[in-house]
C-alpha cells in the first residue's frame, strides 16, 4: 500500500464508521417512525458514501456487499419497498457486516473469515427478498453491473473520455483505480489507453501522469452517478460522459493510440462502434455541460462537511498546555502591573486577562463533546438486549447535549453499557411480573445527564424492582465482607456490591450475574477522579448516580491563606465564605460545627489537618464547600481571591497524599496545593458515620 | 536486489521484480531507456511484478514507444498475475 494512499485510506476508515453510526441511528429511527423520509435519506446517504469512498481505494468486497445494500436503500428511497420490521432487522444487520468489513478489509488488509462470509451470503439473500424480482439471482460475491428492471431506468450506452492530469500521480491517485471502480456500476465494454499525450523522452518525467482512456460504458446508473466517480480527481483532469446515442457534430482524431482490440465482446454492431470510436464530441459546450451538473449535488454535500474540522488530539492537548502557561505568565503580570502605581498598565493587564480567560474557556471546550452520541449508541444495545431478554424497555434519554471532555466521554462509554445491560438484565422485571406488581408492562430505563457544581452527573434510572436490601445483606455476610451484627446504612448495604466477585443474581445470564463488572465499573469510574452511587426503592426501581469533575487541566480556583501557605479551593464547589468572629470560635472548636442560618454544617480546620504549626491567626474564616449532597466549612485564616490556575500533578512521590489532588504556580512564583474537596468531605463523612452524632451531620442540601 | 540486467547476441533482457509502481518507476526507466537502441531486441521479464499502477503503465508505453523509434523491438516475456489484471483493465494492447 502506498504512503499516500494510507492516510487518505485511515480517514475514509474513520469516516466509514461514523457514517455506519450515523446509519444505524436512523435505522432505529426509521423503526419507530417509518415515514420519516429524513431517516431514510441518511441512511441511503451513508451506504452510497461508504460504497463510493472504498471503490476509489479498490477494497472490491466492501464495493460489491453495499452495492446490494445501497440498492435496496434506493428502493425503499423511491417507494417501490416500505419499511418493515424484517427489512430494519435485515438492514441493522447488514451494517453490522459493513463494520466487520471495514474493520477486516480496509483496516487490516485481510480477507473475511469462512463464518464471516457465509453471514455475507446469508444476508446477500435476505437482502435480495427486497431487490427488484429481475435482479434476484444466484448470490455470487463478484460485483455486477445493476441490472435493469422494469422501474428502473434502462442502461445507457456511454462514451467517457478521460484525459488524467499531470500530478495525478502526486496527488496519490492511480488512474487505473478509477477504472476499476467504473467496473462496479456498468461493464467496460471496450477500453483504450491513449498515451499520445506522454511527452518526447528528453522531457518525460516518469512521476508525471500523461495518460488518457477512451471507454465504451454500459451502465444504468445515470450520468451524475457516473460523474461522481472522478470527484476526487475533478480539478486535474478532463473528464467527458456523452451518451453514445448522439450523433456526432464534427469528428475529431483522438490521437493515435496503442494498438486497441475490443476486450469484451461488442453489444453494438461493429460500424457504430467504430464510428463512436473516433467521434469525441469535445465542443467547449458539452465540456462545461458535463461540468456544471455536479455542484448541485455536491455542493449541499460540502455545505454540512465544512462545517467540522478535523484535529488531531495531540495538537489540542498542546494548545490547551500553551494557554496554561500563558494563564500563568498572565497572572504573574497582572500581579507586577498592581504593583506599579501606572493607571493605564492596569487597564491594559486587566483586558489581557479577560482575554485569557476566554482563551481557556474555548480551548477546554475545544476538547468537549457531547455525551449524546455515547448515549445514542446504547439505543441499538437496548433494543437488541430487550428482545433477547424478551422483555419489553424503552430507552429514554435527557440531556444529550451535555458535553463532556473527549477522553472521559470515550472511557465513560464501557462503564454505562455494563450498567445499563444490568438493569435491563436484574433490574426491570418481566411483563408477566411487572403486570403482577402493578406496574406497566413496558419497562423504562432512563439516561440523563447535567451538570451540577464542576461535575458532570450521569444517572441511569430504572423502574424494576429495585436492589434487595437482604440479599445483598445475606450475600455480604457469607463471604465475610461485612461482621454479623454490624448495622449498615442502605446506602453502605448498596454500595457493597461493587466489592469484586460480587453477585446476588439468582440466575447467570451470559450477560451479567457472574460478578465480574460492577467492581469493574467502579474501578474505571474511579481512574476518572468519579464517584458512582446508588439509590434505590424496592419494588420501585433503582438510580446509579456517576459523578465526573469536568475540570481538566485548569481550573478556576480560589485561593486561601494558612500561615504563609496558600492554598486553593475549586471554585465551582465553593459556596460561600464567613468570617469566624471570637463568639462562634469557641463555640465551635467544642462542637466542630457552625450554626449557619440554621444548618449545621460540619467544620475542618485546615490549619490542624495540614499541622501547621503555631498559634492560630487572630481573624479567621470559614469557606462553606459543596459537593455532591454533603457540605462542609473550610476554616482558614486568610481569604485570598479568585485565581485561574493551571493543575500540575503533583508527582509519583505523593501519589499516596489525600487531601491533595494537585499544585500549581502563583503569579508571584510561590506554590499553591490545591485541595481535594471531594477526598476532604468523604474523610469527615466517614469520621461522621463512625461518631455518635452521625445522622444529624448530613443533611442533603436542597437544590 | 533487482536481477541484473544482461545482453547477449544483441539481446538485451530486463527483468522488473518487485512494484512496477509511481515508487519504482524513475529508476526503472533510468534502466530501462538506456538499453533502447543499445541493442536490436529488448526484452522485459514481467513475471515478477508485484504491484502495478497507471505510472507503470505509462512506463511500458513509452518504452514501446521509443523502442518503436529506434528500432528496438520489444518483447515482454512473462507477465505475472498483477500485470496481465491491470492489461485486462485497461487494454493498452501492448504486443506480447
Amino acid at each position: 500500500m502506498s504512503i499516500n494512499l494510507d492516510q487518505a485510506q485511515q480517514t475514509f476508515i474513520v469516516e466509514a464508521r461514523e457514517l455506519l453510526q450515523a446509519m444505524e441511528e436512523s435505522l432505529l429511527q426509521l423503526e419507530s417512525e417509518p415515514g420519516d423520509q429524513d431517516a431514510i435519506g441518511a441512511v441511503f446517504r451513508a451506504a452510497h458514501t461508504i460504497k463510493g469512498s472504498a471503490g476509489l481505494f479498490g477494497l472490491t468486497p466492501i464495493v460489491s456487499f453495499t452495492h446490494i445494500v445501497e440498492d435496496v436503500l434506493d428502493r425503499l428511497r423511491e417507494g417501490s419497498v416500505s419499511v418493515s420490521a424484517e427489512l430494519i432487522a435485515v438492514l441493522l444487520k447488514s451494517g453490522d457486516h459493513m463494520l466487520e468489513l471495514i474493520d477486516v478489509v480496509a483496516s487490516r488488509g485481510e480477507q473475511l473469515q469462512p463464518p464471516a462470509l457465509e453471514r455475507e451470503v446469508a444476508l446477500r439473500q435476505a437482502l435480495q427478498v427486497f431487490q427488484a424480482p429481475a435482479s434476484a439471482g444466484a448470490a455470487d460475491s463478484t460485483s455486477a453491473s445493476v441490472v435493469s428492471d422494469d422501474e428502473q431506468s434502462a442502461e445507457v450506452l456511454w462514451h467517457i473520455s478521460l484525459r488524467f492530469g499531470v500530478d495525478v500521480f502526486r496527488n496519490g491517485m492511480d488512474p487505473l483505480s478509477f477504472l476499476r471502480y467504473l467496473n462496479t456500476l456498468g461493464q467496460m465494454v471496450q477500453v483504450t489507453t491513449v498515451t499520445d499525450s506522454i511527452p518526447a523522452v528528453e522531457a518525460w518525467d516518469p512521476e508525471s501522469c500523461h495518460l488518457g482512456f477512451e471507454i465504451d460504458f454500459r451502465s444504468a446508473a445515470g450520468h451524475a452517478a457516473i460523474n461522481e466517480v472522478f470527484d476526487f480527481v475533478r480539478e486535474d483532469c478532463a473528464v467527458e460522459i456523452t451518451p453514445v446515442n448522439e450523433t456526432p457534430d464534427h469528428l475529431e482524431p483522438t490521437g493515435t493510440e496503442l494498438v486497441s482490440q475490443p476486450e469484451h465482446s461488442p453489444l453494438v454492431a461493429s460500424g457504430e462502434l467504430l464510428g463512436d470510436q473516433r467521434a469525441v464530441p469535445r465542443t467547449p459546450a458539452t465540456a462545461t455541460a458535463t461540468v456544471v451538473e455536479r455542484p448541485s449535488s455536491a455542493s449541499e454535500q460540502k455545505n454540512k462537511d465544512g462545517r467540522y474540522v478535523r484535529v488531531n488530539a495531540d495538537k489540542l492537548d498542546e494548545l490547551i498546555n500553551l494557554v496554561g502557561e500563558l494563564v500563568i505568565a498572565s497572572a504573574g503580570a497582572s500581579l507586577l502591573a498592581k504593583s506599579c502605581d501606572n493607571d493605564p498598565l492596569q487597564e491594559a493587564s486587566s483586558t489581557v486577562s479577560g482575554l485569557v480567560e476566554q482563551i481557556l474557556d474555548g480551548a477546554l471546550h475545544l476538547r468537549m463533546i457531547p455525551i449524546g452520541d455515547t448515549f445514542n449508541r446504547f439505543r441499538r444495545v437496548v433494543r437488541d438486549v430487550s428482545q433477547e431478554l424478551g422483555k419489553d424497555i424503552d430507552l429514554i434519554i435527557n440531556g444529550a447535549e451535555t458535553e463532556l471532555d473527549k477522553t472521559v466521554v470515550e472511557k465513560i462509554g464501557d462503564p454505562l453499557m455494563h450498567l445499563l445491560r444490568n438493569s435491563m438484565d436484574h433490574g426491570i422485571e418481566s411483563a408477566e411480573a411487572r403486570r403482577a406488581a402493578g406496574k406497566p408492562a413496558k419497562g423504562h430505563l432512563s439516561l440523563n445527564a447535567y451538570h451540577d457544581s464542576g461535575s458532570i452527573v450521569i444517572e441511569i434510572a430504572d423502574d424494576g424492582a429495585g436492589l434487595n436490601r437482604e440479599r445483598i445483606l445475606d450475600k455480604a455476610q457469607q463471604r465475610g465482607l461485612v461482621a454479623a451484627g454490624a448495622s449498615l446504612t442502605d446506602q453502605e448495604i448498596y454500595n457493597l456490591i461493587f466489592e469484586p466477585g460480587f453477585s446476588t443474581a439468582e440466575a447467570v445470564t451470559n450477560l451479567s450475574g457472574r460478578g465480574v463488572g460492577m467492581d469493574v465499573v467502579k474501578r474505571n469510574i474511579t481512574l476518572l477522579r468519579g464517584t458512582v452511587d446508588l439509590d434505590s426503592q424496592p419494588g420501585q426501581g433503582t438510580i446509579v448516580r456517576i459523578r465526573l469533575p469536568l475540570t481538566l487541566a485548569i481550573i478556576n480556583g480560589f485561593l486561601v491563606g494558612i500561615d504563609q501557605s496558600t492554598y486553593v479551593i475549586p471554585l465551582d464547589m465553593v459556596q460561600e465564605c464567613i468570617e469566624l468572629d471570637e463568639h462562634n470560635r469557641q463555640l465551635t472548636r467544642d462542637s466542630g460545627y457552625l450554626d449557619l442560618r440554621g444548618e449545621v454544617l460540619p467544620l475542618v480546620y485546615l490549619r490542624d489537618h495540614f499541622n501547621h504549626e503555631g498559634p492560630a491567626a487572630r481573624r479567621q474564616n470559614v469557606v462553606v464547600v459543596r459537593y455532591a449532597e454533603h457540605k462542609a466549612g473550610l476554616v482558614v485564616d486568610d481569604l485570598l481571591g479568585e485565581f485561574q490556575t493551571v493543575i500540575k500533578p503533583l508527582g509519583k512521590l505523593f501519589g499516596a497524599l489525600r487531601g491533595i489532588s494537585g499544585s500549581t504556580i502563583l503569579g508571584s512564583g510561590a506554590v499553591a496545593l490545591i485541595l481535594d474537596i471531594p477526598a476532604l468531605l468523604n474523610q469527615i463523612v466517614q469520621m461522621e458515620a463512625r461518631s455518635t452524632q452521625a445522622p444529624q451531620s448530613l443533611l442533603p442540601t436542597s437544590r | 536486489m533487482p536481477t541484473p540486467d544482461e545482453s547477449t547476441n544483441d539481446t538485451a533482457r530486463v527483468q522488473i521484480d518487485g512494484e512496477l509502481t509511481i515508487y519504482t518507476v524513475t529508476e526503472l526507466a533510468a534502466r530501462l531507456l538506456p538499453q533502447i537502441g543499445a541493442a536490436a531486441r529488448l526484452e522485459v521479464d514481467l513475471s515478477q511484478v508485484t504491484e502495478m499502477d497507471g505510472a507503470g503503465l505509462q512506463l511500458l508505453a513509452v518504452t514501446q514507444r521509443e523502442a518503436g523509434k529506434t528500432g528496438t523491438s520489444l518483447h515482454l516475456t512473462g507477465q505475472s498475475k498483477a500485470v496481465s489484471e491491470t492489461f485486462e483493465l485497461c487494454n493498452p494492447g501492448v504486443v506480447l
